[in-house]
C-alpha cells in the first residue's frame, strides 16, 4: 500500500513537473489544437472528403449550406434550420418543385456576394461532368448525398427553384450535405481547384489561412459572417491529422493539442487522471449487424432475430468499452426524435430468448449456426473484435453459434457494397458495419428499400417489405416536418417490432480536451460548432 | 574507376526497370479498391466505375503500367488519387523530411556503432566485449515502435522535455536549425538511430576480431611496427565492409520508419507510405515506393563506388 502510495505520489509530481514545463509551443493565447483522427487535412474545395470528420472540421467550419443542423443544443436531437437558405417550400401542385429563399447580404470569404446563381454554380460543380467547374473528387462526395435533385435553377438572384426526380420530401436533408464554394475564388485562381484547395473560400465562420498536407491546417475567424452569434470567439483554429490513438493521447498528454478526437477507451483512465476532461453525448450512430434475409438466411425467422437481440448484456458490453456507449434500445439511438414507441423492448433476457429459440427448434445443446462478416478495425467500428467476441459469447450461450470471417476494413466497405448474395461475401448472413443515421435517407431507407437491394444501394441484406416500403413512400411524400416526423416514428417501431437488426450499441462520440477549453456544446449531431469555444490560459 | 562507375551504372537501369515492375504489380496484388477510400461509402456503382474511369483504373494491367512508367521518367508520378495532389511533390517533401531523420539518426547511430564494435573487437571475450555484444543484440531486438512509445511516455507525457509529434511547432513546411523544430527530432531520431547502432557494433566488432587475428598483422607486429600504425591497417581493412553496413543501414533508415514515423507523427516517406496503403492509393503508393527502392539502389551504388576508392581490390575485381 506504502509503495503504491509512493508510487501515485511520484506520478502525480511527475505530471505536475509536466504541466509546469510543457511549453513547445508558443502559440497565441485562445488558439484550439485538435488532433483528428483522419491521416490527412479533409479536402479544403468545399465538399469535403474524410467522411462525418471531414464536414465537421473542414466543412462546416469553412463553408456553408442551404440548410443546416441546429447545433446549440447537448440535450436533444438536432433538427434542421436555415442556413444559407432563409426559407423553403414545395409546389402545392407540383410536388417535386421546390423554392428556396437565398439569403441576402451573405458574402464570400473573398468578399464576392452569394446569390441563387452561386448554388446553381455549386450544383453544376457537382452534377455536371460538362460544366467547366467540374470536380471529380467535389462530385465523388457530394453527388450520391442528393439523389433527388433533377434540375435547378435561379429564378433570380435570390431565388432558386430545385425540381425532384420524384417527390421526396427528404430533400432539406440531403441539402445539408451541399456546401457553397466561391466561383469568384475559383475564377481568381485560374479556374483550377487544386490552386482552390491551397487558399479556399466559402461563406463559413472561419477562413481556412494555411496547411501544410498531412501536417497541419489553421482556420482564423470570419469577422464579418452573417450569423453574429456564430462569430468564432477564439483566435484560431489548428486542426493535425492524428490517426493513432496512442499518439493522440500522447499529444494531449504532453499538451501539444487541446482537444482529440476518439480516445481509445483504455488511455481514459490516464486522461481523466490526468485533469483532461472527457466530453461525450449521444449521437446519431449505431454498431449494429445488418441481417441477410436471403432464402435460406437464419435470421428469416423473427423468432431468431428477437431472441438475438434479448441475448446480449448490452450494460455489461458498455461497461468493457468504459462506459463510453448507449446500449441499444432500437436502431435509433433511444433520444431520437425518431424513436417512437416500438412493442418489442431490446433488453437483456436469455431466458426469453431461449424460449423463443426453442419455438424455433434450437438451443445451446443444437445451436443455429450463423455466419458473420467483422473487421478488426475501421472507421466508427469502435472497438470491433473484442466487441463482436463479446456478442459471439452472449449468442452462444443461448443456442446461436457464430462463425466470423474477418476482414480488413476496406474489404469490408466492398463486401458491404456488394450484398449478401455475392460470391464474395462467402455464405455470411450478417455483417458488423456501423451506420451514420442522422436523417431519414441515410437513417432508415438506404438500409432497407426495395430499390437500393445490392449492388444497386445499400440494402445488404436484400430486405423488401412491402408494408415498410409503403412507409418509405410516405416518409418521401409527407411535406410537413412534424407529419414526417411521425411518419419516420412509425417506421422506426417496424424497425423494432420487427427486430430487422442485431441492435446491439450507440457510440457517444468521446472527445478529450484540456481543461483550458471552455464553452464547448457537444450537439447530438455529427457537425459540432466551434464558435463558441474560448480558451483560458 | 570511371570505367567502373560506368559499368556500375548500367547494371543500375534493369534494376531500376526491375524494381519498378515489382512496385507496380505488388500494390495491385494487394486486396481493396483505391476507390473505397475516397469515396463516400454508399457511392452508387455508376460513380464508382465514373471515379475508376477519371483515374485509368479501368485499363488493363499492362497500359496502366506503360502509362505510369512513360509518366515517371519525365518525373510526373502522376496524381495522388486520395488529396488530388501530385505524386511527386508528395514524396519528394516526405523524402526529405524522412532524409532529415535518417541523416541525424545516422549521426548518432554511426559513430557509436563503430565506437563501440571497434572496442568489443579490440578487447574481443572479455568482459568488455561481452558488455559492449549485450548491449547491441538488445537494440536490434528491442521493437524500436515499442522503445518509442516509451520514450514519449518518459520524455513527453511525464517529464513533458520533449515534444511527442511533429515535425516542428509549425509543421515540416516551416522547418528551421533552431531548438524549437531540433527537439521534435530528438525522440524520432534516438529511437530509430537503435537498430544500426547494434547492427553497425556486431559487424564491425567481427571484422575487428577477424582482422586482428589474421596473420598480416602478426606480421606487422613482428617486424616492429607501432601499435597505432597497426591500428591504421586494421581499419583500413575494416572499412569497406563497415561502409557497405551502414550504407545499408541508411537505406533502411529511410524506408524502415514506417513505424516510427507513425509513433511520432513525423510527416517522412514511412508516414506517407502507411497512409498511402490504408487508403489504398494506388499512384501515391507506386511513386514512394519507386523513389524509396530507387533510393536504395543509389545508395548501393555510392556504398560500392566508396569502398572501390578506399580499397583498389574491388575495382580490379
Amino acid at each position: 500500500m506504502a509503495l503504491r502510495n509512493l508510487r501515485g505520489a511520484a506520478l502525480a509530481a511527475l505530471s505536475i513537473a509536466a504541466l509546469a514545463t510543457v511549453s513547445f509551443d508558443a502559440w497565441a493565447a485562445g488558439t484550439l489544437r485538435v488532433g483528428m483522427t483522419a491521416s490527412d487535412i479533409p479536402l479544403t474545395t468545399g465538399q469535403t472528403d474524410q467522411g462525418g470528420e471531414g464536414m465537421r472540421f473542414m466543412g462546416y467550419t469553412v463553408y456553408d449550406s442551404l440548410i443546416e443542423w441546429d447545433l446549440t443544443s447537448a440535450d436533444k436531437a438536432s433538427v434542421l434550420i436555415p442556413g444559407l437558405a432563409t426559407e423553403w417550400s414545395v409546389d402545392p401542385d407540383d410536388n417535386t418543385k421546390w423554392t428556396f429563399k437565398i439569403r441576402e447580404g451573405v458574402t464570400f470569404h473573398d468578399g464576392s456576394p452569394f446569390t441563387a446563381h452561386d448554388v446553381v454554380w455549386n450544383f453544376d460543380k457537382l452534377l455536371v461532368p460538362e460544366s467547366e467547374q467540374y470536380d471529380p473528387r467535389q462530385s465523388a462526395q457530394g453527388k450520391s448525398r442528393i439523389p433527388a435533385v433533377a434540375s435547378y435553377k435561379a429564378l433570380d438572384d435570390f431565388t432558386l427553384e430545385i425540381i425532384t426526380k420524384t417527390p421526396d420530401a427528404t430533400l432539406p436533408y440531403q441539402l445539408a450535405w451541399i456546401l457553397m464554394s466561391s466561383k469568384a475564388n475559383w475564377e481568381a485562381l485560374d479556374k483550377n481547384w487544386e490552386e482552390v484547395a491551397k487558399a479556399p473560400s466559402g461563406t463559413g465562420p472561419w477562413k481556412l489561412t494555411g496547411f501544410v498536407p498531412r501536417e497541419r491546417a489553421e482556420l482564423v475567424p470570419n469577422e464579418a459572417y452573417w450569423d453574429e452569434s456564430r462569430v468564432p470567439q477564439l483566435d484560431k483554429i489548428v486542426l493535425m491529422p492524428l490517426p493513432e490513438p496512442n499518439a493522440r493521447t500522447a499529444a494531449l498528454l504532453s499538451g501539444q493539442v487541446d482537444w482529440i478526437e476518439a480516445p481509445a477507451p483504455d488511455t481514459i483512465p490516464a486522461l481523466t487522471g490526468n485533469g483532461m476532461e472527457i466530453v461525450s453525448n449521444a449521437y446519431p450512430h449505431n454498431w449494429t449487424w445488418h441481417l441477410s434475409r436471403l432464402e435460406g438466411s437464419p435470421w428469416n425467422d423473427i423468432r431468431v432475430r428477437k431472441a438475438a437481440n434479448l441475448a446480449i448484456d448490452r450494460d455489461g458490453l458498455k461497461a468493457l468499452l468504459g462506459g463510453l456507449a448507449i446500449p441499444a434500445k432500437g436502431f435509433l439511438p433511444p433520444a431520437s426524435q425518431w424513436f417512437g414507441e416500438p412493442t418489442f423492448e431490446v433488453k437483456y433476457d436469455p431466458d426469453a430468448a431461449k424460449a423463443l429459440l426453442a419455438e424455433a427448434g434450437f438451443s445451446p445443446e443444437n445451436p443455429i449456426k450463423v455466419k458473420a462478416l467483422i473487421s478488426p478495425s475501421g472507421s466508427g467500428q469502435m472497438l470491433p473484435l473484442p466487441m463482436n467476441e463479446y456478442v459471439q459469447q452472449s449468442l452462444a450461450e443461448v443456442g446461436i453459434e457464430v462463425e466470423f470471417m474477418v476482414v480488413e476494413w476496406n474489404q469490408m466497405i466492398n463486401l458491404w457494397r456488394a450484398g449478401a448474395a455475392d460470391p464474395s461475401v462467402d455464405g455470411s448472413q450478417s455483417l458488423n458495419f456501423t451506420y451514420f443515421i442522422q436523417d431519414p435517407f441515410t437513417g432508415l431507407i438506404r438500409h432497407l428499400s426495395c430499390d437500393l437491394i445490392a449492388p444497386n444501394g445499400t440494402n445488404w441484406g436484400h430486405y423488401c417489405d412491402p408494408e415498410m416500403q409503403a412507409l418509405f413512400d410516405e416518409i418521401k411524400t409527407t411535406f410537413d416536418p412534424e407529419a414526417q416526423n411521425a411518419v419516420l416514428r412509425k417506421t422506426h417501431e417496424k424497425y423494432v417490432n420487427d427486430a430487422l437488426f442485431l441492435m446491439v450499441t450507440h457510440d457517444v462520440a468521446p472527445r478529450a480536451m484540456s481543461p483550458k477549453v471552455k464553452g464547448f456544446i457537444q450537439a447530438q449531431n455529427w457537425y459540432q460548432n466551434f464558435s463558441g469555444i474560448t480558451i483560458e490560459e | 574507376m570511371f570505367a567502373y562507375l560506368i559499368r556500375r551504372l548500367v547494371y543500375v537501369l534493369p534494376v531500376a526497370v526491375g524494381v519498378s515492375i515489382i512496385c507496380f504489380l505488388l500494390v495491385h496484388i494487394a486486396p481493396g479498391d483505391p476507390l473505397t477510400a475516397i469515396m463516400p461509402v454508399d457511392a452508387t456503382q455508376e460513380e464508382q466505375d465514373a471515379m475508376r474511369s477519371a483515374y485509368g483504373l479501368d485499363k488493363p494491367l499492362p497500359v496502366q503500367y506503360a502509362i505510369w512508367i512513360g509518366k515517371a521518367v519525365t518525373g510526373d508520378l502522376g496524381k495522388s488519387i486520395a488529396t488530388g495532389r501530385p505524386v511527386a511533390g508528395e514524396v519528394f517533401s516526405a523524402v526529405k523530411n524522412s532524409l532529415l531523420l535518417a541523416f541525424t539518426a545516422s549521426i548518432i547511430a554511426f559513430p557509436i556503432g563503430l565506437l563501440l564494435g571497434f572496442i568489443a573487437g579490440y578487447f574481443r571475450d572479455t568482459f568488455i566485449d561481452r558488455l559492449v555484444t549485450a548491449f547491441a543484440i538488445t537494440g536490434v531486438s528491442v521493437p524500436n515502435y515499442w522503445l518509442g512509445i516509451v520514450l514519449v511516455i518518459v520524455f513527453s507525457v511525464q517529464l513533458g522535455w520533449l515534444p511527442s509529434m511533429g515535425a516542428g511547432p509549425g509543421g515540416s513546411g516551416q522547418w528551421a536549425w533552431d531548438y524549437a523544430h531540433i527537439k521534435h527530432l530528438i525522440l524520432p531520431s534516438i529511437t530509430l538511430a537503435v537498430v544500426p547502432i547494434g547492427i553497425v557494433a556486431r559487424t564491425v566488432r567481427a571484422l575487428v576480431g577477424d582482422i586482428f587475428s589474421m596473420d598480416f598483422v602478426q606480421a606487422l607486429y613482428a617486424k616492429g611496427m607501432r601499435h597505432g600504425d597497426v591500428l591504421r591497417h586494421v581499419i583500413r581493412n575494416a572499412a569497406p565492409t563497415a561502409l557497405s553496413v551502414m550504407g545499408l543501414q541508411l537505406g533502411y533508415l529511410l524506408g524502415g520508419s514506417i513505424l516510427i514515423e507513425t509513433v511520432f507523427n513525423w510527416p517522412g516517406s514511412g508516414f506517407l507510405l502507411s497512409n498511402a496503403i490504408f487508403q489504398r492509393d494506388l499512384p501515391l503508393l507506386q511513386g514512394t515506393i519507386l523513389v524509396l527502392a530507387l533510393f536504395f539502389v543509389s545508395m548501393n551504388l555510392i556504398v560500392d563506388v566508396a569502398q572501390a576508392a578506399i580499397d583498389p581490390r574491388i575495382k580490379r575485381s
